[in-house]
């Protein structure tokens, strides 16, 4: 007991990142996301769970704005990150997704060597101001990308040559290569075996220290493995959003204990 | 003890409930005879296309080669002063006004020289005999002597073309049976011809003018080339890639990548896909109504014809840009925007260099396209001018009326000597050398730079 107060209370103390106030997207016609509110915690693990089709992944692509690139998506009402709104006429999404940077369902490495797949943030950012520094960033994320090790005597080998848990680690590395404050991570393990997860779920626990995550998942067990906080869709609506432990043991709603429990998703 | 050993051996095998396997049932039979049949069907079709293919290529190289082949006579001729430069002051002014005319004298003296050197008994008169050349030889001499007024005096040796009966003759085309109504050639200068090649100074050989030459009226189909024609393709070539390949990615990129989906850009879409299959000849009017009566530019000009081809090529373009950069996954696009790339970086870091090949081999089937295409040619004037000199300088060779190869073909083709039928062929064979050619290097391309992911 004493234990699981004192991890309440510290997640307590920390600030929240992102905050969303009633959030509605449409796409077209269809009400995607319907009143979502949700506060995203500072160098937090905060889980998406839900069937599929439920808005998680659309949610999560609202934080960084990528869903602008669908012409047919509309987002509503406000999503402040430190604050600000990410929506606001003034706000570049190519600056915003300098700070949030997305991890995607499929490993997406660029047919590129493993040094420039690195190296492409912080160049276009202009991170580096010559080739040593931008060594430096390209080793340091290599190694916060816990893959460092397999691939120091290859960096100019193309990023699509490695295996697919290793194009997942790098495609993180190249995420936090640009010192984003915000890490999405879209079913980051979906298309990876098990030994592949359990190295990337280790890595985003150590990433937690300097970021915010956030994960989108459809396994609960990885869930309640990485995450602090879970937040439960469904169909288009947040049921609950809680600390994960509460939400695994002793969910509010009956919906979540149905969907943990199996019944529904 | 006796039960159990034998019952194994013995035992009758269950008897399958739905017939054996090792029998096909009608319905699998009927479906696999479906199968052979298609099968059939399939080589079959290809079958045909291929001996379509084998006809038309041996027709062709049987009807063409004998346009690189050409027949020469070998003959000394003495330029002899008092006929060129009567003052004997070799000034070039003087020299020039002795015309093409003048210089018969000189060849029809050469060759009785050479009649009386090598022994031939014949009754033609040194008149008759010159009329085996072709009438571009007293040209040949005439260029040769302006360019060089020092040999004037001289006996110099030259190869000349013989006109196109003679050099039939010597193909096979022309007999003596089918000459009976033709008044350029009789029997006797057929009997000479003989005489020379036995003599060796007559013969077949290799004739680069063809190539690189250029055309020539219809009395001498023997000294047309396609050089000049095609270096109007090769100018109309540079105005289209230099046209269609930047407007054509640009608009493809833009309506693939930038363009909001609305209805403009589905009816421009729609457009652009019909526009590939409009009529050429279409857009050879449009060329002739806008370029040509409106703009005020000129007839016949490689710079038309490239403008009208970009036209025609811009569809084929903008269709095999768009369907490239469509293959290219979104996954790139995701990542490039998710570490903080705008749009036009993903697009011209990341999604443009995995295109290219696809873009190049668009380009260049287009342009081949547009190097066989006649038909809106015929409308701005480039078929059916005679293309007899080189264009001189760069702006002359885009400004200036020339022709282009396949309108070089056609008109040949309409020609009434059939020594020109030959030539038709021949063109066609250096065409299709051009188009193999390209079709080969957009095939090199994709291979090398095809990148997988």
């Amino acid at each position: 007991m004493n234990d699981m107060t004192r991890v309440e209370r510290a997640v307590d103390s920390k600030a929240i990142k992102i905050a969303a106030n009633n959030v509605q997207v449409y796409y077209g016609e269809t009400h995607a996301i319907k009143d979502v509110n949700v506060e995203i915690e500072d160098k937090t693990v905060t889980a998406f769970i839900g069937p599929s089709g439920c808005g998680k992944s659309t949610f999560l692509r609202c934080l960084n704005r990528m869903n602008d690139t669908i012409d047919i998506c509309r987002v509503q009402g406000d999503i402040l990150l430190d604050g600000e709104d990410i929506y606001d006429k003034r706000v570049d999404p190519v600056q915003l997704r300098a700070k949030v940077g997305m991890v995607f369902q499929k490993p997406n490495p660029f047919p590129k060597s493993i040094y420039d797949n690195v190296a492409y943030g912080p160049r276009i950012h202009g991170l580096a101001k010559n080739k040593a520094e931008l060594d430096e960033i390209v080793e340091k994320s290599l190694r916060r990308g816990a893959i460092w090790d397999e691939v120091k005597d290859r960096l100019d080998a193309p990023g699509t040559g490695l295996s697919g848990g290793q194009q997942q680690r790098l495609c993180i590395a190249r995420a936090v290569a640009t010192e984003p404050e915000v890490l999405l991570m879209d079913e980051p393990c979906s298309a990876l075996d098990p030994i592949a997860t359990a190295q990337v779920e280790e890595l985003i626990d150590e990433l937690r220290s300097r970021y915010s995550v956030v994960i989108v998942t459809h396994s609960m067990q990885q869930a309640a493995r990485v995450s602090q906080k879970t937040a439960f869709f469904h169909l288009g609506n947040l049921v609950e959003f809680g600390e994960t432990g509460q939400i695994f043991t002793n969910p509010e709603d009956p919906r979540t204990e149905s969907y943990i429990t199996g019944r529904i998703g | 003890m006796t039960d159990i050993s034998q019952t194994p051996a013995a035992a009758p095998a269950a008897k399958p409930k739905k017939g054996s396997l090792f029998e096909q049932d009608a319905r699998t039979k009927k479906r696999n005879a479906a199968e052979s049949r298609f099968k059939m069907y399939g080589i079959a079709a290809i079958g045909i296309g291929l001996l379509m293919l084998i006809v038309l290529v041996t027709n062709i190289v049987t009807a063409g080669t004998g346009a690189f082949q050409q027949t020469f006579l070998e003959l000394n001729v003495e330029l002899k002063e008092d006929k060129l430069d009567k003052k004997g002051n070799r000034n070039i002014e003087d020299i020039k006004k002795v015309s093409t005319f003048g210089y018969a004298p000189l060849i029809a003296s050469a060759i009785e020289t050479e009649v009386q050197e090598l022994g031939i008994q014949t009754d033609l008169s040194p008149k008759e005999m010159g009329k085996i050349l072709s009438k571009a030889a007293q040209a040949e001499l005439r260029n040769y002597v302006i360019a060089n007024p020092d040999e004037i005096g001289k006996t110099v040796s030259f190869r000349f073309l013989v006109n196109s009966r003679v050099d039939g003759y010597m193909k096979g085309r022309v007999t003596r049976e089918s000459i009976a109504n033709d008044k350029s050639i009789t029997v006797a200068q057929l009997d000479f011809v003989d005489q020379l090649r036995d003599a060796g100074v007559l013969y077949k050989a290799f004739n680069p003018d063809f190539i690189f030459g250029s055309d020539a009226s219809d009395q001498r189909p023997e000294a047309a080339g396609i050089g000049v024609s095609m270096l109007g393709s090769l100018f109309m070539m540079f105005v289209v890639l230099a046209l269609a390949l930047p407007i054509g990615v640009a608009a493809s990129i833009y309506l693939e990548e930038f363009a909001p989906q609305n209805r403009l850009t589905d009816i421009i879409e729609v457009n652009i896909s019909n526009l590939a299959a409009v009529p050429s000849i279409v857009f050879g009017i449009l060329g002739l109504a806008v370029f040509i009566n409106y703009m005020h530019l000129p007839t016949s000009a490689p710079l038309v014809g490239g403008l009208v081809l970009t036209l025609m090529t811009l569809p084929t373009i903008i269709i095999s840009t768009r369907a490239s950069l469509k293959a290219v996954p979104p996954s790139i696009r995701d990542a490039a925007l998710g570490v903080g790339a705008s749009k036009m970086q993903a697009v011209f870091h990341h999604v443009l260099p995995l295109a290219a090949p696809g873009i190049l081999t668009g380009t260049i089937i287009g342009l081949a396209q547009a190097l066989g295409e006649t038909a809106p040619l015929l409308l701005i004037g480039m078929v059916g001018f005679i293309a007899s000199n080189p264009p001189d300088g760069l702006v002359a060779g885009f400004l200036s009326p020339n022709s282009a190869m396949p309108a070089q073909i056609y008109e040949w083709s309409k020609r009434a000597d059939p020594a020109f039928y030959e030539r038709a062929w021949g063109g066609i064979i250096i065409l299709l050398i051009f188009l193999v050619t390209m079709n080969t290097i957009a095939v090199i391309l994709r291979r090398r730079f095809e990148r997988r992911w």
